[in-house]
Parts: C-alpha cells; sequence; structure tokens
C-alpha cells in the first residue's frame, strides 16, 4: 500500500471538466482543487448549475475529468485502465444519493452485502461484514427487512452502511438527506458524521446550509471554480473565545 | 421575555430559593443568558411587591424560599399562552451594507456577499459542534439547550438562505441591466421574484452575538 495515514484519501488537482453539446462548450468545472483526508468532512455548496454533481461525480471516478488530476487513496484514476479504476472504486469509494438505490427486491443486509459481492469476497464473510456496517448505523435489528418496509431514514441509514461496508473508507454524498424531514435528514448528518470521525473520510454536496455545517471544512462553488472555503477550525479552538466573529 | 417571566416559570414548578433560581436558569438556557444574583434578587423582590411571589421559608442563613401567589399563578399561565412579540425591526446592517453596495460604483458586490456567506457558514459550523455534543436523543437537561443552540442555528440558517437570494436577484438584475439605467430603482418591484418565495429576511442582528454566546457557552460546558 503507497498510502499511509497523512496520504489524502482523495485529491483532486487543477480538475477541469468540459461537457461539449453539439457546437456549445459547457465548463463544468474549471480549475478546482481540493483535498479530503480520513476524518475529515468535506460540504461542497453551491446553487445548482455551479458544478456540484460534476464534482462528486468526477471525485469518484463516474466522470473523467478534461483536466487536472484525481487521486483516490494515493493512486491516480487517469493512470489506471477503466478496469482497475472500476476496482479501485469499488474498493474504496461509497456513494449515498438522494434517490436512495437500495434495491427493492433485496433485504437490507443483501443491499448491504451486495458491493462486497461484487468485490469477490465470499457470501459468509460479506454478510458478516454488512451486519456489522448495519450495526454501525443502528440498524441491526431490521437487517432482514425489505426497503419498503422501512422509513425512509432508515433506508438513507443503510446507504451510508452500503457506502461503507468493508475496507471503504471515502463516502460521496449528494444531497443525502434529499426528501428526509428535517429531524431525520439531521440524524442521517449526524450519523456521516460519526462514520467519517470513526476514519472515513467524507465529501457532501449540498445546498442546505444547516446540513453543510456538520463539515469540518465548507467549499463555495460558482460557476465551477471554488470561490471560498471555511476554514477547517477545531471546535477547542473557537471555543477557547481567541476569535471574534464581528 | 424578561427575568420576572422566568422566574415566574420556574417557580411554576414548586418553591425555591434565589440561588437555586439562578442556577437553574442558567442550566436551562444553556448559559446563553447568564443572571448575577443581584439581579435575581431585585426582580424577586418587585414580584413579592406586585404580589405575585411571596417568602414561605426563611433558613437561618438568611436564605428565602420563594414560592408562587394565585396571581402568580394566573400571570405565569397567560405568559406561556401569549406569543412573543416581535419587537421593531431592527435596522439590519447586513441588508444596508448590500444596499449600498449594489448602489455604489466600483465594489465588487459578488464578494461582499461571498464574504458574509463564509462568515456565516462558520458560525453555523461552531454551532453545529455545539450541537453535536448534545446527545441524541438529548435527555430532559440537554433538550433545553438543544432548542436554544437549534434557534441560533435556524437564525443563521436565514441569513445564508437570505443571501443566497440576494445574490440571484442582484444576479439577474446585473443581466438584464445592460449599459444604461445602472442606478435605476425600478429594478426591484417584484416581478423577477423567487418562485418559492424569500425567506424572511431576519439577520443576526436579534440573537445573542456569536461570539458572546460562544464564549459563554464555552464557559458554561
Amino acid at each position: 500500500m503507497i498510502a499511509t495515514e497523512t496520504t489524502p484519501l482523495l485529491r483532486l488537482g487543477q480538475v477541469g471538466r468540459t461537457h461539449r453539446q453539439g457546437q456549445l462548450e459547457v465548463q463544468a468545472l474549471r480549475g478546482v482543487s481540493l483535498e479530503i483526508r480520513s476524518g475529515e468532512l468535506v460540504a461542497v455548496m453551491g446553487p445548482s448549475g455551479s458544478g456540484k454533481s460534476t464534482l462528486l461525480h468526477v471525485a469518484g471516478g463516474l466522470d473523467t475529468p478534461t483536466t487536472g488530476n484525481v487521486e483516490v487513496d494515493g493512486v491516480s484514476l487517469g493512470l489506471l485502465s477503466t478496469r482497475a479504476r472500476a476496482a479501485l472504486r469499488r474498493r474504496t469509494v461509497g456513494y449515498v444519493f438522494q434517490d436512495l438505490n437500495l434495491i427493492p427486491a433485496l433485504t437490507a443486509v443483501e443491499n448491504v452485502m451486495l458491493p462486497r459481492e461484487l468485490d469477490g469476497v465470499g457470501v459468509r464473510q460479506a454478510r458478516q461484514e454488512a451486519l456489522s456496517a448495519l450495526a454501525e448505523v443502528d440498524l441491526a435489528d431490521l437487517a432482514d427487512r425489505f426497503p419498503d418496509e422501512m422509513s425512509g431514514g432508515q433506508q438513507q441509514r443503510v446507504a451510508i452502511a452500503r457506502a461503507l461496508v468493508g475496507p471503504r473508507r471515502l463516502v460521496l454524498a449528494d444531497e443525502p438527506t434529499g426528501a428526509l424531514d428535517s429531524g431525520t435528514g439531521e440524524q442521517i448528518l449526524r450519523l456521516l458524521r460519526t462514520r467519517v470521525d470513526a476514519g472515513a473520510a467524507g465529501l457532501l454536496v449540498t445546498h442546505d446550509a444547516r446540513h453543510a455545517a456538520w463539515a469540518d471544512r465548507v467549499v463555495f462553488l460558482r460557476d465551477g471554480t471554488v470561490v471560498d472555503a471555511t476554514a477547517n477550525d477545531r471546535p477547542e479552538s473557537l471555543l477557547a473565545g481567541g476569535r471574534d466573529a464581528s | 421575555m424578561s427575568i420576572r417571566q422566568g422566574l415566574l416559570a420556574l417557580l411554576g414548578e414548586g418553591p425555591m430559593y434565589g440561588y437555586q433560581l439562578r442556577q437553574e436558569f442558567e442550566q436551562r438556557t444553556g448559559g446563553t443568558w447568564p443572571l448575577n444574583i443581584g439581579q435575581v434578587y431585585t426582580t424577586l423582590g418587585r414580584l413579592q411587591r406586585d404580589g405575585l411571589v411571596d417568602e414561605t421559608d426563611r433558613r437561618e442563613d438568611g436564605s428565602v424560599l420563594y414560592a408562587l401567589t394565585d396571581s402568580g399563578r394566573t400571570a405565569l399561565d397567560r405568559w406561556w399562552l401569549t406569543p412573543v412579540e416581535r419587537g421593531t425591526p431592527t435596522r439590519d446592517e447586513l441588508a444596508i451594507k448590500l444596499a449600498l453596495a449594489i448602489t455604489s460604483d466600483g465594489v465588487d458586490v459578488a464578494a461582499v456577499v461571498q464574504r458574509q456567506r463564509s462568515e456565516s457558514m462558520r458560525a453555523l459550523q461552531e454551532y453545529t459542534r455545539l450541537k453535536a455534543r448534545i446527545p441524541d436523543p438529548p435527555d430532559p437537561q440537554d433538550l433545553a439547550w438543544l432548542l436554544v443552540v437549534d434557534s441560533l442555528i435556524y437564525a443563521v440558517e436565514a441569513e445564508v438562505r437570505w443571501l443566497d437570494h440576494a445574490e440571484q436577484r442582484i444576479a439577474r438584475r446585473a443581466g438584464r441591466a445592460a449599459a444604461p439605467g445602472r442606478r435605476s430603482r425600478s429594478e426591484g418591484n417584484g416581478d423577477d421574484d423567487q418562485p418559492e418565495g424569500a425567506p424572511a429576511a431576519q439577520g443576526t442582528a436579534g440573537a445573542p452575538s456569536a461570539a458572546g454566546a460562544r464564549a459563554r457557552t464555552g464557559v458554561a460546558r
């Protein structure tokens, strides 16, 4: 393993992404650089059309940058074959989308097992890992329920368990609280925060300031460019009262 | 609301000594509103004068046990059911600043908005960190504190949403206004209102200052 604890789990270096629509060129991302380490939750905020979702797709290897470089766990995605990239993406990255994308015909535990089975892990081990991932999101009791037998919040917790099952340490979340009421949405953020505090790294895309506020760092995206970011301050230093907000 | 109603509310649960009232009050409001013991006794004196509380016991060390009278109980019941009055909106420094920015030459309005948004998000992050320390679900002691923090969070959120809204409004105006009419006042006549409606332009003016709350809570927690 090349990666060490200090290697960012995700590094974007001067990433640009241009979509071509006929004669028209749309620059969705322009020179975006970003690093996320273990234990860090970063939120990206911006209006629709600012490039948030493209950023998330590029970061997770679901889309390829036109310029610049994406490294996941110390490995540059651009240097990998399509196949190797897919494998790295599956081993390292988990996704939580607004639409839950749970498979309705599979139980909670089967949904969480799925990525591990795709990894080639045996059924027994996949099940064990899935159960412990479900326990971490406080859903051990509901492992055998089908998605439509669960509330929206519970389903989204299953999606988070699935995103972080096995060795996965990077979770990419796109408006993960979309359809949930404010109390349930907050529980999802709290959970994401807990999983990140336990050693994962998270990239959260949202337009909701209250949800972005759970992040260590908030990055503001406008027209495909990072226009500003809040510093990664630790609460201790803030509570000491040394800094004045005025 | 005043300390007066706060003390009545606490005495509504049963007789208490002055020092107890102060302790309870601060604990339940998460230390966001510190009282000094002098304020508590002055207020108790006035409540007694007005016939709303009475002494029920006096210990040897001189500390007095206070209780609600019947008219105190009535006043308390009435207070619970009376909505908090909105004060006259204070002049919102931020709104005025933006209004001046868009009408002044050579001011990068987008930068002004973004600077403020980053600062508001920083405050929101701080409050959220305070909240993250409260167990979920909270025990009754923490619930009161949680509500106070939530209220700070929603106030800052409103500011961030207002900034987003203002930014869009300004951008649309800039898009439509070609060279002339830059200073035209007829632009903001409401025909370009957001479909989702503007969130109340509620600044932080009414809320306790972020720095103040932070310093106090830092001590309290």
